[in-house]
């Protein structure tokens, strides 16, 4: 497997972009369309955390598991959710993928791997260790990504999980998101060590600091900690810097973050930093990336417009699903 | 599912022991996992004994101290398609590891649409009386009932005890055993060997009677039985209804019963505020006002905390009560 930056495919380079650009072009017209009114409820834009999810994922087959969080609809792209569905499930659509009744912070698309998202902070760690023993018992080769933000590292859930997962050498990555703030609280605030992944050593296993908007970066460090997992050695605590652009949730207003931060992280935006760097190293050629722009641009736009035409569910729906049988 | 060809009579505990036994030796998607359960000790009450060395570590699997991660294990493993066991030692500790059972194994097949179903089973274990204090001795069965998404079962006999742990292993929804440790050794009865179901949602009636139903479940079976003996000698009839499964429920069987009697008491060990028994008031009320020959009674725990001393947490229990319930509204 690929360690080596060098040694990355131009396709497999290129493809990152494709990846990032589509949750760009998702969120960017989500957000539009939340700002006009046509869709509302609770967003939480992961706008600057695209090569978070596309570098991990790029190493997933459709087999392998992931689970995310409320701010997780790049992962949830990047894992392969059917963008129409995810739209629509966004929407609180009947033909969402999860009949409108989970909505952005519940999605699941198990016949894409992506098996659970959770609202709560810290929650989908030991349901991924869950998924990566069932792999392991089964013994199908599987790995589960487990992504969560750099407040999760705080939870007693987290250190339960990460010890349990290094315990049992369970197939698992935990992808720590660190976008620097847990809510309106800045990292400093609430974590007692420098970075994340020191907390790996208390827990016997491998942690890895990246810089996660760099995506070749990302990709390399991903690769081997995909590997390690899917060969049987066990987990690792994998720390992607990042950077959240629109606040907590959509319509923060961010005031919290101090200016100097936040213009930094602008105009370090990583995509089209990394644009250039495809064009720069000859990855791409400028009309390439415009036409997988456009080709996501297009597949949103369709997604979306498919979905606002897709019904509210029945109230009939309110009492299905409770139970495996048709009880209350 | 084999029929039963022979039958043999176990402790509460060996049921248990045998009904895992033959979810592990019948499926290989069954595993347990939880707390001191393998060999030698085979957990606190022994019901795992033996079954280490028979199904070996990886499906009899030691967890360390961890609640959240023994029951998101539990969910995950759950929703790759296996049937996973969990052992939570003490229903207190359902607490530890709240958010993984009430926000994600009850609600995960909801919120999916249906397509990451949690087909998983907790056992755990609890009861007053056995001087353990206010945090290792709580029936809590309101709260699972009161989420929806999960199924809660709560065995009297040893044989239900091993035929509703096997319907749970093999149910698709998160389902709960809570046994009542008083019961693990006090308890034995003729329990038919092989794969034995006790169907969910279906009460059993412990004692037949006419002039009043005792509703109750667990331990307080056998209080309800034994009052209802005591009764016969005075011409008094006592129907004893073992719910067996609280959710879901046989108010079929509830009705029933009280419609024949008029009337009804519900017994249990959970503190009477809030209680399950308030469900079963409502219930029967709205059903049966216009029958009831007098409101529906409840007895259960006191309203506080368990206490440690023995004098106290006798009177906290139940037992004691039942028969004044009985004859005021029989008065």
């Amino acid at each position: 497997m690929t360690t080596t930056e060098a040694a990355i495919a131009v396709g497999t380079r290129v493809h990152l972009y494709r990846t990032a650009v589509r949750i760009l072009a998702f969120d960017e017209t989500y957000r539009s369309a939340m700002l006009s009114g046509k869709v509302g409820g609770m967003y939480y834009p992961a706008r600057g955390q695209e090569f978070a999810a596309a570098s991990v994922a790029a190493h997933l087959e459709q087999r392998d598991y992931v689970v995310t969080t409320y701010r997780g609809v790049h992962d949830q792209i990047a894992k392969g959710a059917p963008l129409r569905e995810l739209w629509a499930e966004y929407m609180g659509k009947v033909t969402g993928s999860c009949h409108g009744k989970g909505g952005p912070m519940h999605v699941s698309s198990p016949a894409h791997g992506l098996m659970v998202t959770t609202g709560v902070v810290g929650s989908g760690l030991p349901i991924a260790n869950g998924l990566a023993l069932a792999s392991k018992l089964r013994r199908t080769g599987q790995v589960t990504v487990v992504n969560f933000g750099d407040g999760a590292s705080n939870i007693g859930a987290f250190h339960e999980s990460l010890n349990l997962a290094s315990l049992w050498q369970l197939p698992v990555v935990f992808v720590c998101q660190n976008n620097r703030w847990a809510e309106y609280t800045p990292y400093g605030a609430g974590t007692s060590v420098a970075n994340v992944a020191e907390r790996a050593a208390s827990y016997s296993m491998p942690g890895v600091t990246v810089d996660g908007n760099d995506p070749i970066a990302l990709y390399c460090a991903a690769g081997e900690a995909i590997d390690r997992a899917r060969r049987g050695d066990g987990p690792t605590l994998l720390e992607a810097m990042t950077f959240r652009f629109f606040g907590h949730y959509f319509g923060d207003q961010g005031e919290y973050i101090p200016e100097a931060e936040y213009s930094a992280a602008l105009a370090a935006d990583p995509i089209p930093r990394y644009r250039e760097r495809l064009l720069a190293d000859g990855s791409a050629t400028a009309q390439e990336l415009d036409e997988i722009e456009q080709a996501a641009r297009q597949e949103v736009d369709d997604a979306a417009a498919w979905a606002f035409e897709q019904p509210l569910p029945p109230v009939s729906e309110l009492t299905t699903h409770v139970y495996s049988e048709e009880i209350l | 599912m084999t029929v039963a060809t022979d039958s043999r009579v176990m402790l509460m505990t060996e049921a248990i022991h045998d009904a895992l036994d033959v979810a592990l030796g019948m499926d290989p998607d069954v595993f347990e996992l939880g707390e001191d359960i393998q060999d030698p000790k085979g957990g606190g009450f022994g019901i795992h004994k033996g079954l280490e060395a028979k199904y070996g570590s990886e499906r009899v699997r030691l967890t360390p101290i961890s609640e959240q991660a023994i029951m998101g294990a539990a969910i995950g493993a759950a929703i790759a398609g296996m049937r996973p066991v969990a052992e939570i030692m003490l229903m207190n500790f359902i607490a530890v590891a709240a958010d993984q059972l009430y926000n994600h194994a009850a609600k995960l097949r909801y919120m999916s649409g249906g397509v990451t179903p949690v087909p998983l089973t907790v056992r755990t274990t609890t009861g007053a009386g056995m001087g353990f204090g206010a945090q290792h001795s709580d029936m809590l069965e309101a709260q699972l009932v009161h989420t929806p998404g999960l199924k809660v079962v709560v065995p009297s006999t040893a044989a239900d005890a091993k035929g509703l742990l096997l319907s749970c292993i093999f149910d698709d929804d998160p389902c709960v055993m809570i046994e009542m440790n008083a019961l693990y050794f006090a308890v034995q009865d003729e329990v038919p060997s092989g794969d034995y179901r006790v169907p969910l949602g279906s009460a059993r009636i412990a004692r037949e009677g006419t002039d009043l139903t005792l509703i109750t479940y667990g331990r307080q079976v056998l209080d309800c039985l034994a009052v209802a003996e005591q009764l016969v000698g005075e011409g008094i009839s006592v129907e004893v209804l073992d719910l067996r499964s609280l959710q879901p429920l046989d108010t079929d069987a509830i009705f029933a019963s009280v419609a024949k009697t008029r009337r009804a008491v519900v017994v249990h060990e959970a503190v009477t505020r809030g209680g399950f028994g308030a469900e079963l008031s409502a219930l029967i009320h709205n059903e049966l006002f216009n029958e009831l020959a007098g409101p529906v009674a409840r007895v259960g725990g006191a309203n506080t905390p368990i206490p440690y001393a023995s004098s106290l947490e006798q009177a906290f229990l139940p037992g004691s009560h039942i028969e004044s319930a009985v004859r005021a509204l029989l008065a």
